[in-house]
């Protein structure tokens, strides 16, 4: 008999005014007794609508069905025969709107718990196995890889299990992209990142940092020192200013400085020399995940106030339900339908003061989102002493402007066969948000899978 | 890791280490530079490539002992390595088609100014140099430069070793003794920059200035390092280092490059070496 609980088995969690002085994980996982009872909540449904909803198609029902039996394991090995970073996945997927808004359980009541399963069988395996992934029979083809963010990493880790011999380069002194410069550690530790990265060197890609391509090496060089084929998954790591007044003054930052000083550099350790700005109240402008992570690591890093200044309603934000809800927990100013118009320094020009207007919602706009408009003579300020800006970002054009051949679209964006993932050049392959502008962690690595499998059909005759 | 082959004191606060990076030494020209990482605790610092050596596949890179950073820097040797060092950074200064150059080094601004001089030089251009220093201990670079230049002009602000004066005094000496210069080439403090560029802007030379502001990643995805030129907000790191001094706007650099002041006076008094120095 399934159990009916309408309700998720709640998920262990460190106190809110604990935890928003600390940059350990926030929630804990699951232990094998909390995973089994979860599980027996599936339906194990037919027609597998939650299988749907998942961008990578992981066997969702068969997995959970494992885990309901407790053969752990065997729940892990059904999740990674599509899904090559089951633990980073379960922390930070979407799951509300990809297979857990599909499925059944949650018409009436919360869905099945389906991101804290996976994550438990992925953090199970981790510290129970002590299997090493071997490195396959070479097939003596070399494929290039730019950029170790989840497109690249997964792109690579398919590669090598068919055999090719695949070098990722990245820009950083560390693999891992956006997981580890830009995701903080308290929802995705950093260890868990070097554990799959790991994994991958297992397998013998050989991950060289440094390395920044268009600059330290071109493409068309990748393709002279014989690399057959090259993987472009180099993000969208470009900031995205406002263009108002005052964003030229100490104590602004873009979010992508600020995490990653905090994540990458990790300001919040002494042991690490990273400088970062001591703040007291803190703006974060922006409605994304960006914007809490940036918010919630303020808090962590000892301000007293923070505020998220977002210029459409709470329904409207982008961010993760968890994350929004998470950093109201945490303390987290929320100041919906406000938009800053300048910031205000003082002598030394230093922030002291964000000058803000209220919004109203009108019409829907292209995004099918209500316009926001703003408010006459509803100008106010908010006293603050760093602002950091959340509001977007777009791909880095260091590499399409230094390789030919390579089209974009409007938004800088590279143009792929959406099937392939080829880009506009033979040979070159892209995937991730450089393809799609910022988007998931999940879509990235389901393009860079399609990629791998199109660069093996590609290499196979060749 | 990155191996150290040469060091060498340019003078008490100043200097040089040749680095094994093949993959930079084969790409990097005059004006780019490099993000180091001394280890795994270690900031990452921007420095200017001030010179390479395509065969032996090493980068020389010259730097001031000025905090916590270049302090730990300075206390590795020859046949020690480096965590990280990335790059070629940055656009090349573009010196085609000059065929009369004055450049112009500050203090340690002349290690950044060298490959310039010397890449102008080999290019067939007429070369003359400033280098400006406080005082005769200071003097870097003399045999250096006097190899890549036509006339060397060493300046101190005491008089106790060449010219007595500043950059700007011989710079508009030599500008109303009738150099016609097709370009100016200014690198140093942000203040000298600043000076040099009001200096020049009255004859209408064409004015390259190399902008030092924060940086992280020297790729272009922080914003840390924007700096406003002409009115618009540019990334140093990737749309620079250089930019034409009569459009900067050096107060505000001056500014943001003070944000960490506190910081770094506090690092330099807890910094892990000192911290050890102590023990
Ligand atoms: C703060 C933040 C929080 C997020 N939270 C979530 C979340 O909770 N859930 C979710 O699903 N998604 C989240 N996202 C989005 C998600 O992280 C990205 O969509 C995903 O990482 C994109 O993967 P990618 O491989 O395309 O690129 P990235 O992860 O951006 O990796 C690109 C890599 O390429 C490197 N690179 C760039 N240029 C070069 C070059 N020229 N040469 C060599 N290397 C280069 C970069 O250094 C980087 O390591 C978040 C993003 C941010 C910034
Ligand atoms: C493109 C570029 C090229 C440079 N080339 C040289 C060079 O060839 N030789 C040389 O001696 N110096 C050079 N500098 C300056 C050098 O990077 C700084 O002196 C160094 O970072 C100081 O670090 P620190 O920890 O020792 O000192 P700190 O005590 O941390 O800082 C001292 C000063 O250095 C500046 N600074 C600190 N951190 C950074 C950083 N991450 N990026 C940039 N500036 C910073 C600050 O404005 C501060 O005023 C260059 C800077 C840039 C941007
Ligand atoms: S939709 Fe929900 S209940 Fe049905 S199989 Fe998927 S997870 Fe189980
Ligand atoms: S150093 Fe980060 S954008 Fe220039």
């Amino acid at each position: 008999m399934p159990n009916m609980s309408l309700k998720k088995v709640p998920m262990p969690e460190q106190a809110a005014d604990v935890r928003n002085k600390n940059f350990e994980e926030v929630a804990k996982g699951y232990t094998a007794e909390m995973a089994v009872e979860e599980a027996t909540r599936c339906l194990n449904c037919k027609n597998k609508p939650c299988v749907g909803g998942c961008p990578v198609n992981v066997h969702i029902p068969d997995f959970i069905a494992k885990v309901a039996t407790g053969e752990f394991e065997e729940a892990y090995r059904i999740i990674t025969s599509t899904n090559g970073l089951p633990a980073v996945c379960g922390r930070v997927c979407p799951q509300e709107s990809q297979c857990e808004g599909k499925c059944v359980r949650g018409i009436k009541g919360e869905p099945v718990g389906i991101g804290r399963l996976e994550r438990f069988c992925a953090d199970y395996h981790m510290a129970n196995s002590s299997e090493k992934a071997e490195k396959p029979q070479s097939n003596g083809k070399k494929v290039a890889v730019v950029g170790a963010g989840p497109s690249g990493l997964t792109c690579a880790g398919d590669l090598a299990k068919k055999g090719y011999e695949v070098t990722v380069f990245e820009a950083f002194h560390t693999a891992g992209g956006v997981l580890v410069y830009g995701i903080p550690q308290f929802r995705l530790p950093k260890e868990i990142v070097a554990k799959e990265v790991k994994n991958l060197e297992d397998l013998g890609v050989e991950i060289k940092t440094n390395m920044i391509i268009g600059k330290t090496l071109s493409v068309d060089e990748l393709f002279e020192m014989g690399y057959k084929a090259v993987f472009i998954g180099s993000g969208a790591g470009l900031p995205s200013f406002m263009g108002i007044e005052g964003e030229d003054l100490i104590g602004v930052y873009s979010a992508n400085e600020y995490l990653t000083r905090t994540n990458l550099m990790k300001a919040y350790r002494d042991e690490y020399d990273t400088p970062i700005i001591k703040s007291k109240t803190v703006a974060v402008v922006g409605g994304g995940n960006v914007a809490m992570d940036a918010a919630r690591c303020a808090k962590r890093l000892g301000a007293e106030t923070v505020y998220i200044v977002y210029r459409r309603g709470l329904e409207e934000m982008p961010a993760r339900k968890e994350e929004i809800h998470h950093a109201m927990e945490e303390g987290v100013i929320f100041r919906n339908l406000n938009n800053p118009v300048k910031i205000i320094g003082d002598e030394n020009g230093r922030v002291k003061a964000m000058e803000c207007v209220e919004m109203e919602l009108g019409e829907p706009d292209d995004s099918g989102r209500r316009r926001p408009v703003v408010k006459e003579n509803s100008n106010f300020t908010l006293d603050v002493d760093t602002v950091i800006m959340a509001i977007g970002t777009s791909p880095n054009p260091l590499i399409r402007s230094t390789t030919k051949g390579l089209e974009t679209n409007r938004r800088g964006c590279l143009v792929v066969n959406e099937e392939t993932m080829q880009t506009t050049r033979e040979g070159v392959y892209a995937g991730g948000d450089a393809v799609t502008g910022a988007a998931t962690v999940i879509l990235a690595m389901g393009a860079g899978k399609q990629a791998a499998k199109a660069i093996d059909e590609y290499l196979g005759d060749k | 890791m990155y191996k150290i082959v040469k060091k060498r004191q340019l003078n008490e606060n100043v200097v040089l280490m040749e680095i094994e990076a093949p993959f930079v030494a084969k790409k990097a020209l005059a004006g780019q530079f490099i993000i180091l990482r001394v280890d795994e605790y270690g900031e990452r610092i921007p420095l200017t490539v001030a010179d390479y050596d395509h065969e032996k596949g090493t980068v020389t890179i010259i730097f001031q002992i000025v905090g916590a950073t270049t302090k730990l820097l300075s206390t590795l040797n020859e046949g020690d390595c480096l965590k990280d060092f990335a790059g070629p950074l940055g656009k090349a200064t573009e010196l085609d088609g000059v065929k009369k150059a004055c450049v112009i080094g500050g203090g340690v601004g002349c290690a950044i100014a060298y490959p310039s001089a010397k890449a102008l030089f080999n290019n067939g251009a007429q070369v003359d140099v400033i280098a400006g220093f406080r005082n005769k201990d200071i003097v870097i670079l003399e045999e250096e430069f006097r190899a890549v230049s036509h006339n060397l002009y060493i300046t101190t602000d005491d008089g106790s070793y060449g010219e007595k004066g500043f950059v700007t005094d011989k710079l508009k000496a030599l500008i109303e003794a009738g150099n016609q210069y097709d370009l100016v080439l200014a690198i140093g403090p942000v203040p000298m920059m600043k000076f040099v560029s009001k200096t020049t802007e009255p004859y209408g030379i064409k004015t390259l200035v190399s902008l030092n502001p924060i940086m992280i990643d020297g790729s272009g995805m922080c914003g840390g390092c924007r700096v406003n030129v002409g009115g618009e907000i540019k990334f140093a790191c990737v749309d620079g280092p250089d930019f034409d001094g009569h459009q900067v706007n050096f107060d505000e650099l001056m500014r943001r490059n003070s944000a960490y002041k506190e910081q770094e006076a506090h690092s330099r008094e807890n910094c892990r070496l000192y911290r050890k120095e102590a023990e």
